[in-house]
């Protein structure tokens, strides 16, 4: 059986609710938000399910929205489901300020080093997690390098700002 | 600890009320020849028997989802190069491909064939490395010696279409820099012929070997429902007996047109791994012949396409960017980035020699992407050593390393 988008919306929205929010499908992909209490439990329907049994986790990484009051870092998962060969994105908000999230690593042991990474750049506290520590940086680093507000530039330059990259910025 | 001292009993009275312990710790790496670049391994081992093992990595993180952020497009092309330096093209041409998702180019059917030469190309070279090197740490430096030749041959046919080797930079977003030349075409040829004969040199070397068969096999297995687990993918996860290939499961650059089959192994243990690959190889081989058939077929001005006709993305050729005002104009804009992207969010993923190789960018509008993740087949293998090297003896730890094909550019990108 050939699984749409649509299909997998509607058993999302069966089961869930309102908690299913921001459907869309971007180049094709089904990607959609839910609140981030409830990662784990989506997830695990996903997994279960045995229509949609989406129970291969490709990805896991953080972006980060600083205009966005209250949900500043969104964590993005990509799922497959290998037997139907359908890919999916889901995508938790949370506010900066307690950045806590639900680890993956009970239902997929790849989720380890995935969170670690994602901890280790954005500082997303995954909440269960057995071994969260930095994995790419050093352990004496106290901020998290890849949020915007640690731009990659020297501050005192001034030949290159944002503004080059068509995102406003100033030259100081 | 201490079941496994009843296990294998305790050889060594020790005094009474001594302090001395079971078990010692071992780093083996960061810089160590047989970690195949910086992996550090602290290993708990009693005797030769590993315990416990922990990796730690990050020694060559060089930042470059960071950077990534404040550079258009082309300019990532290098990052990507330095990903898994054991075959650049694909990470280049997963990276052009992304970018054309995102922008909604086309390539021609000449150029998406050309590409699979190139990248079946850069997936016998890793493979040959990869399957060699496992052979050299069971103690068997001829193989690895011996087709040795034929990657420089490899990278000799890079060069002649890009005119670098390693970290090639090869293609272009719409297709390649310039027309394959008849000398490429004579190198692949001599490819094409000669190496068939290498390969099934290299095969009766190892693969009924009594020494490298003792080695390997039983050793570092993973089942299929762990490997699954752990994300493997790619010729690890398909030596553990599950044929997902993303060449056939959503295929890109026109590999719906041709006819291969997917490897399989059924242990998901060291030999399984080596078997895997070389068969792999013998694949490539095919593919690599029926793709040079169809880019026979075009005739006349059809054979003379090598890239889409996307003025907006594809650089203008270099000697029109010396000679003529308008071509210099559109190479300025294009490498400072000065065409709009569209706002959008893709991810595209490609069978890197090592498994699933995905690009994820985010673009907001803007120049370069918001946000860009590699998901690097390389970082998601390294997890599952501790569990595969559990229990078992410290030269087994070595092989299974290897064998798993782990590139450091790739764990610490």
């Amino acid at each position: 059986m050939s699984m749409t988008n649509e299909y997998i919306q509607e058993r999302l929205v069966n089961q869930f609710g309102e908690a299913i929010s921001n459907i869309e499908a971007p180049y094709g992909m089904f990607s959609f938000e839910v609140p981030k209490e409830m990662n784990l439990k989506v997830m695990q329907f996903l997994f279960d399910d045995d229509q949609l049994k989406f129970r291969f986790l490709t990805d896991i990484c953080a972006v980060h929205y600083p205009d966005d009051k209250g949900r500043e870092l969104a964590v993005v998962y990509h799922l497959h489901n290998l037997e139907d060969n359908v890919r999916i994105r889901m995508k938790v908000f949370t506010d900066i300020n307690q950045p806590d999230v639900f680890t993956a690593t009970s239902l997929f042991s790849t989720a380890n080093w995935m969170e670690r990474e994602t901890y280790d750049f954005y500082g997303v506290n995954f909440v269960g997690h057995p071994n969260l520590k930095r994995i790419l940086n050093v352990d004496e680093m106290d901020y998290f390098p890849l949020r915007k507000e640690f731009p990659l530039e020297d501050q005192t330059r001034i030949d290159k700002d944002d503004e080059m990259f068509g995102r406003g910025g100033s030259i100081r | 600890m201490s079941e496994l001292i009843q296990k294998h009993g305790q050889h060594i009275k020790l005094p009474e009320g001594s302090i001395e312990k079971q078990t010692t710790t071992l780093n083996l790496g960061p810089t160590h020849p047989a970690t195949h670049g910086v992996f550090q391994n602290i290993l708990e081992v009693d005797g030769e028997r590993i315990v416990s093992a922990e990796q730690t990595v990050g020694y060559i993180h060089r930042a470059f989802e960071k950077i990534a952020e404040r550079r258009p497009l082309y300019q990532i092309t290098p990052l990507t190069d330095r990903l898994n330096y054991c075959s650049s093209p694909i990470n280049n041409m997963g990276w052009h491909m992304t970018c054309e998702k995102l922008l909604g180019v086309k390539t021609p059917k000449r150029v998406d064939y050309l590409r699979v030469i190139i990248m079946e190309l850069a997936r016998i070279a890793d493979h040959l490395i990869c399957n060699s090197i496992v052979g050299v740490d069971t103690g068997a430096f001829t193989g690895f010696l011996y087709v040795m030749q034929y990657r420089e041959l490899i990278y000799e046919i890079y060069e002649e279409i890009c005119g670098s080797r390693l970290t090639t930079n090869i293609g272009r977003i719409g297709g390649f820099e310039r027309n394959f030349t008849n000398t490429a075409f004579e190198k692949l040829e001599r490819f094409l012929r000669e190496y068939p004969g290498v390969l099934k040199e290299f095969e009766g070397l190892f693969q009924r070997n009594r020494i490298f068969m003792e080695r390997t096999i039983g050793s570092g297995a993973i089942s299929a429902e762990r490997a699954l687990n752990y994300g493997f993918t790619g010729p690890n996860l398909r030596a553990a007996g599950v044929d997902y290939d993303v060449r056939v499961h959503t295929p890109y650059s026109s590999y719906e047109d041709f006819n291969f089959e997917i490897p399989v192994g059924s242990t998901g243990d060291n030999y399984d791994r080596w078997l895997v690959r070389n068969a792999e190889m013998w694949q490539s081989l095919n593919i690599i012949e029926q793709a040079y058939q169809k880019v026979q077929e075009f005739k006349g001005a059809e054979a003379e396409v090598y890239h889409a006709d996307v003025p907006e993305y594809y650089l203008p050729e270099k000697k029109d960017v010396y000679t003529k005002m308008e071509a210099l104009i559109w190479h300025f804009k294009i490498i400072m980035g000065e065409i709009d992207m569209p706002k959008g969010e893709v991810y595209h993923s490609v069978e890197g020699a090592n498994g699933e190789l995905g690009f994820y960018l985010i673009s907001d509008g803007g120049r370069a992407p918001y946000r860009l993740h590699f998901r690097r087949p390389c970082f998601i293998y390294y997890q599952a050593y501790s569990e595969l090297t559990k229990g078992a003896m410290l030269s087994d730890a070595i092989i299974t390393m290897s064998s798993l094909n782990l590139i450091a550019g790739e764990l610490d990108a």
